[in-house]
């Protein structure tokens, strides 16, 4: 008796250490995702002010244009290994959730070299966007095509 | 009886015969472009608007490669898959050899050299609208490019598609040069001339019918894109609302009003058009306003 309730003790406690663990994973998931979300949204915030400036849209300002082109190209060297746990791709959560494509896990995977990419057009445009106008519409390009290029590859088409 | 049997073979040669005659693959003669300008560096602009370098160059070519056109990048379909060929100036595997005459018929009428049709994954029913003078300096331009050997692969599609003389009657029912859009004035025309012809654009933003002729009467109102993946939007004035401004520097940047990015196919579409000068993206702009909305 008293050896079949400390059995069920042991299981209902392992059960109970199990639901936590898996508790835990799902948030360090969320919180993941959230934070890589939250990541885009500050390189959007920056270049959104670049592309206004670029359409004409907001004066241009040499101060304010080397500012934000200045934290674009630090967005794009933070170290993001933890954005990017296992388990948070478009297989395993709901498409309101990701659309991370698991192919960024996958063997062969080259988002190491797309986030290289993005690494120098950020760091061109932040040489750049205090020189004028003409220099950062002549930036510009590069950066949406680094964005591009990786969202073509890794990013699930949102229609 | 013998009567009815002989009305019968008539009919059957009548019908071949009009088989033959509409499935025919027309031509550009060499007199037609005898007189032509070739200047190659205006032909770099058509090349950018026309995209060759988003389907003939290498898959996954980045910057300078993307001028190296040695084909290669398979195009799924519900025909079987087509794999874009070597277009490189290399004389047996690319087009070294050909004339500006076979490129205004390759273009233009979706005819090979020796007189075979091409499959309309190649966009001749948009081609079609282009000017043999920008087809004789994109010509100078293809040349001046660097040649690659890279063997051009065989699509992979199965019977009746792999019929290509029946191609004849897709052209028939399906491509022709008229305008779609009535504009005037020289900024809309050419809007529309970059659209409709170079920049192919409804060859996937407009639907298809089931013989994978476009439905010109739903035109650029989207589409399932065509690897069965998604779709491609609308792109008339009722669903793209961005301004013209917008519209001008998403064409240049892949950045959307709210700064996210072009995807799929677009992000190479925007590499080429980025090569355009900014009156062109404004013209294009200004044109897709003047489309009319979706039904």
């Amino acid at each position: 008796m008293m050896k079949t309730f400390t059995g069920l003790t042991a299981l209902v406690l392992a059960g109970a250490v199990a639901t936590t663990t898996l508790a835990q994973d799902d948030a360090a998931i969320k919180a993941a995702v959230d934070a890589r979300q939250a990541h885009m949204s500050l390189f959007a915030f920056n270049i959104g002010l670049l592309g206004g400036m670029a359409k004409g849209e907001i004066d241009y300002d040499a101060d304010a244009a080397s500012a934000a082109a200045g934290n674009l190209a630090a967005l794009a060297r933070v170290d993001q290994s933890r954005y990017w746990p296992q388990g948070s791709s478009t297989l395993d959560l709901d498409a309101e959730q990701t659309a991370a494509l698991p192919d960024i896990w996958d063997e062969g995977s080259d988002i190491g070299a797309k986030a290289m990419a993005l690494v120098e057009s950020t760091t061109a445009m932040e040489a750049a966007a205090g020189n004028g106008l003409d220099a950062l519409r002549g930036a510009i390009g590069a950066v949406g095509s680094s964005c591009g290029d990786c969202h073509k590859a890794y990013r699930q088409p949102n229609n | 009886m013998y009567k009815a049997l002989r009305y019968i073979v008539i009919l059957a040669l009548i019908g071949v015969g009009v088989f033959w005659v509409v499935t025919r693959p027309a031509q550009v003669d060499a007199a037609q472009v005898a007189q032509l300008s070739t200047d190659a560096a205006r032909g770099e602009t058509v090349f950018w608007a026309a995209g060759c370098a988003a389907c003939h160059a290498a898959p996954g070519a980045e910057d300078e490669e993307r001028r190296v056109l040695s084909g290669g990048m398979a195009f799924p379909s519900p025909f079987g898959t087509f794999h874009a060929p070597n277009i490189s100036p290399d004389p047996d595997h690319g087009i070294g050899g050909w004339s500006v005459a076979d490129l205004a018929s390759a273009m233009l009428h979706g005819t090979a050299p020796d007189g075979a049709h091409y499959y309309p994954a190649f966009p001749y029913a948009s081609y079609a609208r282009a000017t043999l003078d920008d087809v004789g300096d994109l010509h100078a331009y293809l040349m001046t490019l660097p040649a690659s050997d890279t063997p051009s692969r065989p699509h992979d599609v199965g019977f009746p598609f792999n019929i290509r003389r029946s191609l004849g009657g897709w052209k028939w029912l399906f491509a022709h040069d008229d305008w779609i859009v009535p504009v005037t004035g020289e900024t809309l025309e050419r809007g529309r001339y970059l659209v409709e012809a170079l920049g192919h654009c409804g060859e996937c933003h407009t639907p298809r019918n089931a013989l994978g002729g476009l439905d010109y009467g739903r035109w650029l109102q989207g589409a399932p894109s065509p690897d069965g993946k998604g779709r491609v939007p609308a792109i008339t004035p009722d669903k793209l609302d961005w301004s013209e401004r917008d519209i001008a520097a998403y064409l240049s940047t892949g950045f959307t009003p709210e700064y996210d990015v072009a995807g799929g196919h677009m992000t190479e579409v925007v590499k080429n058009l980025a090569h355009l000068p900014e009156d062109d993206l404004s013209a294009i702009a200004a044109y897709l306003k003047a489309v009319p909305p979706g039904s």
